[in-house]
C-alpha cells in the first residue's frame, strides 16, 4: 500500500463534518502556519516539497506563488480552480464531496502564505450539489474560528466564498476562469500580464487546482523536505488518479508518484485489470487532451523501460512515443474499442467547448469533428486522414490558450499510433 | 417579473460576496437563481430583470447567458435529462442509454415530450467517468446507469411531477 496523504481518512464516518475532521488531526496546518510561521516560510516549504500543479500543467506550485506581486497596493486573491472538466477526470469532485474540510484547510493555509484576505472557490456549475457541501463546511469553519476575523486569535483574517460556473470547459483555463468569475464570457486573456501581476479585478492573483491546494496541508504538516522524499525525481508526493473506462474497478486512487503503470492497471489494489477478461488496447493517461498510447507504449517506454506514473516517465519519448501525466484522468480501452469513434467523441467535445475567440481553434475543431464524423460513419476518404492531421497541426501553437493544443494532440497521436484503423474506416471514393 | 422575497434575499447575499463595484461577478450565480425561479429557462424579460439587479446593461447578460451551456435559452420540460456522451461514458454504454430514453419518451435530442414533462439533452463530460454511464437531472447525478435504472428514474420523476432545477433539488436534498 502506498502512502495516503490526502485520502487517508476518506472512509471515516462523518469526515465531512468539522468535528470528525478536526479529531482526525484536521486544521493542524492552519495552526502551525498562522501561529509559528511567516507567510514566506509557508511558501518556502511548498517550494521545497517540489509540488507541481495537479490540474494538468504540472508547473511548480511554490514558484507560481513566489511570482505574486507583493509591491502592489491592491488586494491579493487566491482562487481555487474547481472547474474540473477534463474528460476522464473526477478526482476533485471526489475530494470535495468527501473531504470538503481538507480543501478549506488548504485554502486557509495557502491564502495566509499569499497574503489573500478574500478567496474564492470557482466550481463548475454542474457540481452544484457540492456547492452545498462546501458551503456547509465553510459555515462550520467560520463557527469554529478558522475563517473570518482574527483567525485563531492572530492578526490574520480571511473570507472564503464558493462561486459556481455554468458549463464551460474553457473556464478551467485560469484566465478564462477569472473572466468568468468577473461575470463575463469565459474567453482566455492574452498573457502577459500573468494573473500573479494582474488577475482577478486586475489584482495579484494565484489560481490553483483543488488537489494542489489540498496537498499544501500534508506539506506544511510533514515539511516540504519530507514530502519531497516521496515519489521519484521531480515527481514528488502523491497524486490522485481518476481511473475509468474498461477496467474492473473504476474510481479515484491516491498513488505515490513512481508507481509502474502496469501495476496500476492490473493490480487488485488499483484498477483490477481490464474488464470482461479482455486484452488492453490503449490508454489515455492524463485526461482527454494528452496523446493516446497503445498497450506496448503505455506499459514500457520506447527504450524498453517500464513506464512509471511520473511526469517524466509518461512523457519519455516526447509525443512520438510518449504522453503526459496531465490531470491524472486515466481512461483504459479494451481490445474491442473503436479508436476512430473514440477520437470522434473527443473532437466533438473540443468543438463544443472552443470559446470561439481564435479562428484556428474555432474553425479547426469544427473541421476535425466533421471529418471524424464522416470517417466514423463510413463516408470518409483516405485523403481525409491527412487533412485531419494537417488541421490539427495548424491549430497547435496558434491560439491564445492551450485548448487548441489540447484538441490537436489526441488527433495527431491517434492517427500516429492507429493509422491502420483510420485507413480501414475510410473508403477509396465517396459512395453516391 | 420579480424574484420572490426569499430569492431576492438570496440574490443580495450572493452580491455581497464580491468587492464594492464588482457586483457583476454575481451574474453567473444570479442567472442560476433566475432559471430556477422562472420555469427553468432565461427569457429576455428574465435577463433584463437580472441586469437591473446588478445595474449592468442587458447586453452584458445576454452575451454571458448564451455562452454557458447550463443556461436554457428556450423553454424546457419540467425535467431536463442531460445524458453524458463523452469518451468514458461512451466506452461504458451511454449510446444505449440515450437510445433507450429516445424510444421510451418518443423524442429526439433537443426535444420535449408531448406532456411537457421531459426535455432530452446530450452533454459533454460531467466528471462522472468512474461511475459511467450517467445522466444529470436538476442537481442530481444518476450514475452507473442501466436501462432498468432509467425506467425507474423516469417513473419516479413522472410521479413526482415537479420541475427539477439545480437550486430546487438542492433545497430538497
Amino acid at each position: 500500500m502506498g502512502k495516503k496523504l490526502l485520502l487517508e481518512h476518506i472512509n471515516e464516518p462523518g469526515i465531512e463534518t468539522f468535528d470528525v475532521y478536526r479529531k482526525k488531526g484536521g486544521y493542524a496546518s492552519v495552526e502551525k502556519a498562522l501561529k509559528t510561521m511567516t507567510p514566506d516560510a509557508v511558501t518556502e516549504e511548498v517550494k521545497r516539497s517540489g509540488l507541481r500543479g495537479r490540474g494538468g500543467a504540472g508547473f511548480p506550485s511554490g514558484m507560481k506563488w513566489s511570482f505574486i506581486d507583493k509591491k502592489s497596493d491592491k488586494p491579493r486573491y487566491l482562487v481555487c480552480n474547481a472547474d474540473e472538466s477534463e474528460p476522464g477526470t473526477f478526482k476533485d469532485r471526489y475530494l470535495m464531496e468527501r473531504l470538503p474540510h481538507l480543501l478549506i484547510e488548504g485554502m486557509i493555509t495557502s491564502s495566509f502564505a499569499l497574503g489573500a484576505k478574500t478567496s474564492y472557490i470557482y466550481i463548475r456549475g454542474e457540481y452544484m450539489y457540492i456547492v452545498r457541501i462546501l458551503e456547509r463546511a465553510i459555515d462550520e469553519a467560520y463557527a469554529n474560528g478558522f475563517l473570518g476575523k482574527n483567525i485563531l486569535g492572530t492578526d490574520y483574517s480571511l473570507d472564503l466564498y464558493v462561486h459556481p460556473g455554468a458549463g464551460a470547459y474553457i473556464c478551467g483555463e485560469e484566465t478564462a476562469l477569472l473572466e468568468s468569475l468577473e461575470g463575463k464570457r469565459g474567453n482566455p486573456r492574452l498573457k502577459p500580464p500573468f494573473p500573479a501581476i494582474a488577475g482577478l479585478y486586475a489584482s495579484p492573483t494565484v489560481v490553483n487546482n483543488v488537489e494542489t491546494i489540498a496537498a499544501v496541508v500534508p506539506i506544511i504538516n510533514m515539511s516540504g523536505d519530507e514530502y519531497a522524499k516521496i515519489g521519484v525525481g521531480k515527481s514528488t508526493g502523491t497524486k490522485l488518479i481518476s481511473a475509468s473506462g474498461h477496467i474492473n474497478k473504476p474510481g479515484v486512487y491516491e498513488i505515490e508518484l513512481g508507481l509502474p503503470v502496469e501495476e496500476f492497471i492490473f493490480s487488485e489494489e488499483y484498477c483490477g485489470g481490464v474488464w470482461k477478461d479482455r486484452r488492453l488496447k490503449a490508454v489515455v493517461a492524463g485526461g482527454s487532451s494528452v496523446p493516446i498510447l497503445p498497450t506496448e507504449l503505455i506499459l514500457t517506454t520506447a527504450k524498453g523501460e517500464p513506464r512509471l506514473m511520473t511526469y517524466e516517465s509518461l512523457s519519455d519519448g516526447g509525443f512520438a512515443t510518449g504522453t503526459m501525466l496531465g490531470s491524472g484522468g486515466f481512461i483504459v480501452m479494451d481490445e474491442t474499442t473503436d479508436i476512430v469513434k473514440n477520437l470522434y467523441t473527443f473532437a466533438r467535445f473540443y468543438h463544443h467547448e472552443s470559446c470561439g475567440q481564435c479562428s484556428p481553434c474555432r474553425e479547426g475543431t469544427g473541421w476535425m469533428e466533421k471529418i471524424l464524423h464522416r470517417l466514423h460513419h463510413g463516408h470518409g476518404k483516405k485523403e481525409d486522414i491527412d487533412v485531419l492531421v494537417d488541421v490539427a497541426k495548424k491549430i497547435e501553437g496558434n491560439t491564445i490558450c492551450p485548448l487548441g493544443d489540447a484538441a490537436a494532440w489526441p488527433v495527431a497521436s491517434a492517427v500516429r499510433h492507429f493509422r491502420k484503423e483510420f485507413e480501414a474506416a475510410a473508403v477509396e471514393e465517396l459512395l453516391v | 417579473m420579480v424574484f420572490s422575497p426569499e430569492a431576492l434575499a438570496r440574490a443580495n447575499k450572493i452580491i455581497a460576496r464580491y468587492p464594492q463595484g464588482k457586483q457583476k461577478s454575481a451574474l453567473l450565480p444570479l442567472l442560476h437563481l433566475a432559471q430556477s425561479e422562472f420555469e427553468g429557462w432565461l427569457s429576455p424579460e428574465v435577463m433584463d430583470y437580472v441586469a437591473s439587479l446588478l445595474s449592468i446593461k442587458p447586453i452584458e447578460v445576454y452575451e454571458v447567458a448564451t455562452f454557458y451551456s447550463m443556461y436554457n435559452m428556450k423553454p424546457v420540460g419540467k425535467c431536463l435529462l442531460e445524458v453524458c456522451q463523452t469518451s468514458s461514458c461512451w466506452l461504458r454504454g451511454s449510446e444505449e442509454i440515450l437510445e433507450h430514453i429516445k424510444n421510451k419518451l418518443n423524442i429526439e435530442v433537443g426535444e420535449t415530450s408531448a406532456d411537457g414533462m421531459f426535455t432530452l439533452k446530450t452533454v459533454e463530460c460531467l466528471g462522472s467517468c468512474g461511475t459511467a454511464p450517467m445522466l444529470q437531472c436538476g442537481a442530481d447525478f444518476h450514475e452507473n446507469l442501466t436501462v432498468e435504472k432509467v425506467d425507474e428514474l423516469i417513473e419516479k420523476l413522472k410521479k413526482k411531477n415537479e420541475r427539477s432545477t439545480y437550486l430546487k433539488s438542492l433545497v430538497n436534498s
